[in-house]
């Protein structure tokens, strides 16, 4: 099992390997170590933090759809205080790298968010999560105006030393604008792709099937859309890309990689195979002695187009 | 530069919960649409508790992309009974199921139904395939308390009195049994549950667990209630299932803090 290098770097932040659990699919990492060893993977992006608890969206949150699932959870968390006091004991004995994802309904927000978590050390990075409402400018999401993204990295870079990766959203007309405006400001890295937005309704009420009207499309449905665009950064920016999207096996994850990504996370199959970060690795792992790589850093952007 | 080990032996030690890859020993139809499936499960059969449930992949594909959670129905020895019935794509796949498939089953999952309580009678209160997680708890209810089944359904079609003791039946069309819902039924025979430590454990379609809760509070019975929703995971991470809490502004998980909850906890 020794002679291939899985390290890799997102910018400073250094990992293992490049296997990570994304933001909303592992909790704060324990009710899914009752089913895997979060330690032998690259690490877990926990649950968007905000600065006040958030109680969540009513009923009915998800659907399942072709290949896909829709969810509105509504960012339902515990907020920072209790975040801090209850669940930053039970992270400091997974013995992960732990990056800490944060909400917020204003600039603001995210700056005093990682300003409250700086002295815990357990957290290894920030990814800050642009797909919420700034309830400033009327409910329009972040993540959608390149100025309000440029804003939020270049604050939030001004209050940490520590990494800062910026969770992109794909319901943008050209999404490597975002991640050019996420390097200039002194990002360090960013995650593509967050979920794209849809919708499901019942036909004989007519009504949607999930309460807040639309949801986050996540799974294997949304794979080829993810890898566009990790590849559409890749080719235009400079930059290191975390890649999401529909990850359900190795071979996907390996995908991403080849179009750029320097790491990936797993969303939407920890709900169905909680170990399946595991298996992922292990995979990866093959295929590296498969193909005769030495070092898993050859793979990233590695495309023939 | 890593080893690798499955890590499951590992978690199997420290935790009660498992993924277990369960073979299909027998189904069968209980009814027109009512299927009940016998699967060999020793891990999970050996910690599992009334009124919890199971997250099961029908598929070895992730075609249907999400486990299907299903009430434990009963146990015996290493083998877990579910009851389900047909009304998608999951269940459609599930009901074609044959002897010696493999099924990847998670569990068991969340809180079962409190025998702890001071009862002299349990009122079993059934609507439709929510009869399903009754055996197992009947079972282990014993003979030491008194008890009563109430079941109904929308017709005669619809009445599974699988496991059942001291049965009376409901059915919205009269084809059997009384004329009316559960909830009726109850309403027509509170004097039997009246001068004694009563107790409901129910579980059904929600306008039934709505108006049997208002009968319970109404007529001073403590009342459990096994509850469903939709979710993707089954153990508290993707937060697809809340419900409303009756006293605080917060939701409760169906999956983790229930599925049977103290009625008078939780809005239906």
């Amino acid at each position: 099992m020794s002679g291939i290098n899985l390290a890799v770097k997102i910018g400073s932040l250094e990992l293992k390997n490049p296997v990570l659990l994304a933001s909303g699919t592992v909790g704060y990492g324990n009710e899914i170590s009752q089913f895997t060893d979060l330690s032998k993977i690259g690490g877990i992006v926990t649950k968007s933090i905000s600065l006040k608890p958030r109680k969540g969206n009513p009923p009915q949150r998800i659907v399942e759809t072709t290949g896909g699932m829709l969810n509105a959870i509504g960012l339902a968390n515990v907020g920072v205080e209790e975040f801090i006091n209850s669940k930053i004991p039970f992270l400091k004995e997974v013995n992960s790298t732990v990056i800490c994802n944060i909400a917020a309904s204003s600039v603001e927000e995210y700056v005093e968010c990682v300003k409250l978590l700086e002295d815990q050390e357990i957290i290894k990075a920030y990814e800050i999560n642009v797909s919420c409402p700034n309830v400033k400018e009327g409910g329009i999401e972040f993540g959608h105006n390149p100025s309000a993204v440029g804003t939020i990295t270049s604050k939030v870079r001004g209050a940490t030393a520590k990494p800062v990766i910026i969770k992109l959203s794909p319901n943008v007309s050209r999404i490597s604008d975002f991640a050019k405006i996420v390097k200039a400001e002194g990002g360090d890295a960013v995650s593509a792709i967050n979920t794209l937005v849809g919708t499901a309704f019942n036909i004989w009420t007519k009504k949607p099937k999930i309460k807040n009207i639309t949801g986050g499309l996540s799974g294997p449905a949304i794979k080829p859309v993810a890898l566009a665009k990790v590849l559409e950064i890749s080719r235009n920016v400079d930059i290191p890309i975390i890649g999401i999207g529909g990850i359900m096996d190795w071979q996907d994850a390996v995908e991403f990689m080849i179009a750029g990504a320097s790491a990936f996370q797993l969303g939407t199959v920890n709900f169905v195979n909680p170990n399946a970060g595991i298996e992922i690795l292990q995979g990866i792992f093959d295929y590296c002695i498969k193909t005769s790589i030495s070092d898993l850093n050859e793979l990233i952007a590695s495309y023939q187009l | 530069m890593i080893t690798i080990n499955q890590t499951h032996n590992q978690s199997f030690e420290k935790n009660t919960l498992l993924s277990e890859k369960s073979e299909v020993i027998s189904i069968r139809k209980l009814g027109v649409n009512i299927n009940l499936i016998k699967v060999h499960s020793p891990g999970i059969a050996g910690s599992a508790k009334p009124g919890q449930f199971c997250n099961i992949k029908v598929s070895e594909t992730y075609s249907p992309l999400l486990r299907r959670p299903f009430s434990i129905c009963d146990v015996q020895g290493e083998n877990i009974y579910f009851m389900f019935d047909v009304h998608g794509a999951g269940t459609q796949i599930l009901c074609k199921k044959k002897k010696g498939d493999i099924l990847d089953i998670l569990g068991p999952l969340g809180n079962g139904f409190d025998l702890n309580c001071d009862f002299d009678l349990a009122v079993i209160s059934a609507g439709g395939i929510g009869a399903a997680p009754f055996p197992f708890l009947l079972k282990k209810i014993g003979r030491k308390k008194e008890i009563i089944s109430l079941i109904g359904g929308r017709s005669e079609e619809h009445i599974i009195t699988y496991g059942m003791k001291n049965i009376f039946i409901s059915t919205d069309d009269g084809s059997n049994g009384f004329k009316g819902n559960v909830v009726e039924l109850a309403e027509k025979l509170k004097d039997k549950f009246k001068g004694k430590k009563t107790l409901f454990f129910a579980c059904g379609p929600n306008a039934m667990l709505r108006a049997l809760k208002e009968f319970c509070i109404t007529n001073n019975f403590e009342c459990q209630i096994s509850t469903e929703s939709a979710m993707a995971c089954g153990f508290g991470i993707c937060q697809g299932c809340p419900i409303p809490s009756a006293s605080e502004e917060k939701y409760y998980l169906i999956c983790k803090d229930g599925p049977v909850f103290n009625a008078k906890d939780v809005i239906v």
